[in-house]
């Protein structure tokens, strides 16, 4: 047995990673293949692959792709943009925190899901609504934790910089910012991958287009090899966009591991 | 005739009690006047004031009572007028080790070829080339306090204020560090305020020892130091040195005997 934080070789770090991969694999072809569940209930991965290559060639599956990362991407993008500063003003100011948190506080548990009936009542079922709930997703949760972030900043490097003649402002934007910038990024790349969760509720209700709308229309000719190579693909673009977040993370904020 | 930087007036300081908790007398009435070219050593046993004190004159704390002037004007806040460099290791870590010495020039203005030319000399002073572009990270403990004097000193302060800078160094680079720290004062005429508990390094490196009391702080003896510049750490063991020693260890061993109460 390993010593408790003991660390493992990338090699077997990686095949560790991958075992479980193919453990998982051979479970469910076990389960499907060797007749113990239904297939009405659940496909098969050889089912599972060919729905998914027929989705893909013949259903025009990849512009579903296409415009649920749209989605995603912009309704983030979007609530980041404004997010962040607003959590970088609350961490800073106090004021500012305690005019605002107790709202955002709350705001944070309305449920995006819940939005969507109204949203749709308010914007339709065009792009715009998708956009709003990943926003509303978004929004807050980025708010508070840059908030806390900025706010936990090292009080003695701040102090530092007022003895080097910063003033108030020169400590937000060369201090708090940079010092912060990895965990912001950190934190932007943690509700990114919440953000996946929420547009495919935006589109299970009111869609003709994406990932969600996809496996809820074949909910209804049951064709679970598709849901299931639905939900894959969305795991899939998940891993991705992690792994390139991170790399990128890496690649901008060197000076902490150096 | 003697020129003075620094001016503390009967500054005291109270911490108000958390929590119903009786408020905290960190320091009595305190006042010290410290003239250019002065490399003056504040010496007392823990808890006795004198962070509390040595933020007070950077402006990162404010005086209960008293007031504190810097070349004739009240200090009201924080300041590129007085560089410090404090206990704990503080250089921002997202900066290589040139643009950390350079963080206070950039916040005056200073014209970036003339920046370069600044950091450049300090990097010599601290004997740190060949590590410029390197992280605070990638440096050990004592090249970081290194890294740290030479931030403060880039701004070229009217004074220089150090909270136990090589506290948490080992014996040898300690040694270093007073020599190196000594070697810039008696070269470029600085004015220091120094704090210590170490006896050896507050009577090597001063022209005056400060003396406090334990909490509720309070000057309790000022102490030139004649020892002839330039020094060298062959003179630790001098009998003038000596003598010096024994008669602060006195001091402050009665100080260190009263704060624990075993008096
Ligand atoms: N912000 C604060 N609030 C309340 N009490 C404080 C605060 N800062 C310091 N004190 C108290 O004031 C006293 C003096 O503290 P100070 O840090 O100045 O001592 P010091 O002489 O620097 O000690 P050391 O040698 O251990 O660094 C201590 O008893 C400390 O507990
Ligand atoms: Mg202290």
């Amino acid at each position: 047995m390993p010593r408790p934080l003991e660390p493992v070789s990338q090699g077997a770090r990686v095949a560790l990673g991958i075992s479980f991969f193919v453990i998982f694999l051979v479970a469910w072809a076990a389960a499907t293949l060797g007749g113990f569940v239904s297939r009405t209930f659940l496909a098969d991965p050889i089912t599972m692959m060919q729905d998914g290559w027929l989705l893909l060639t013949r259903f025009g599956f990849m512009a579903d792709i296409g415009i649920t990362i749209w989605r995603v991407v912009g309704g983030f993008i979007l609530a980041a943009v404004i997010a962040v500063p607003i959590g970088v003003l609350m961490g800073a100011y106090k004021p500012f925190e305690a005019f605002l948190e107790p709202f955002i506080s709350f705001a944070r548990y309305l449920p995006a899901s819940a939005f969507v009936p109204l949203l749709i009542l308010w914007a339709g079922i065009g792009e715009m609504q998708k956009l709003l709930v990943i926003f509303i997703g978004s929004f807050f949760q980025i708010i508070l934790m840059v908030a806390v972030a900025v706010g936990n900043t090292r009080r003695d490097l701040v102090e530092a910089a007022y003895t080097l003649g910063s003033t108030d402002q020169g400590v937000v934007k060369r201090v708090l910012l940079p010092a912060n910038a990895p965990e912001i990024a950190e934190i932007l790349r943690l509700v990114l991958g919440w953000a996946w969760t929420y547009v495919i509720v935006a589109e299970l209700i009111g869609s003709s287009s994406g990932i969600g709308h996809m496996i809820i229309d074949s909910q209804a000719l049951m064709a679970t090899g598709q849901m299931i190579f639905g939900i894959i693909v969305i795991g899939v673009i998940g891993l991705i966009s992690d792994f390139l977040f991170k790399a990128l993370n890496r690649a901008l904020f060197s000076w902490r591991l150096a | 005739m003697t020129n003075t930087v620094l001016d503390i007036e009967n500054v005291s300081r109270v911490f108000p009690g958390v929590r119903g908790a009786a408020p905290v007398r960190a320091l009595e009435p305190t006042s010290l006047t410290v003239a250019q070219n002065d490399f003056i050593t504040v010496l007392g046993p823990s808890g006795c004031g004198k962070s509390t004190l040595l933020r007070i004159v950077a402006g990162l704390d404010y005086p209960s009572s008293g007031r504190v002037l810097l070349e004739g004007r009240e200090i009201k806040g924080p300041g590129a007028d007085r560089g410090m460099v404090f206990q704990s290791y503080t250089l921002f870590p997202w900066l290589t080790i040139a643009e950390n010495i350079a963080y206070g020039l950039r916040e005056k203005g200073v014209p970036k070829a003339q920046r370069r030319d600044i950091v450049a000399s300090y990097i010599e002073k601290v004997g740190l080339r060949g590590f410029e572009n390197h992280y605070p990270k990638q440096l050990s403990g004592g090249m970081q306090q290194r890294t740290a004097i030479a931030r403060a000193l880039a701004n070229d302060p009217a004074i220089l204020l150090l909270d136990e800078p090589f506290g948490a160094l080992d014996n040898q680079t300690r040694a270093l560090m007073q020599e190196l720290l000594l070697g810039i004062w008696e070269r470029e005429q600085k004015t220091v305020l120094f704090v210590t508990h170490d006896i050896e390094e507050a009577i090597f490196l001063a022209s005056r020892v400060i003396v406090m009391t334990a909490r509720p702080g309070r000057i309790k003896a000022d102490i030139p130091v004649d020892l002839p510049h330039p020094r060298h750490y062959t003179m630790k063991t001098s009998p003038e040195f000596s003598s010096l020693k024994a008669q602060l260890t006195e001091e402050i061993r009665l100080e260190a005997l009263q704060a624990d109460g075993m008096h």
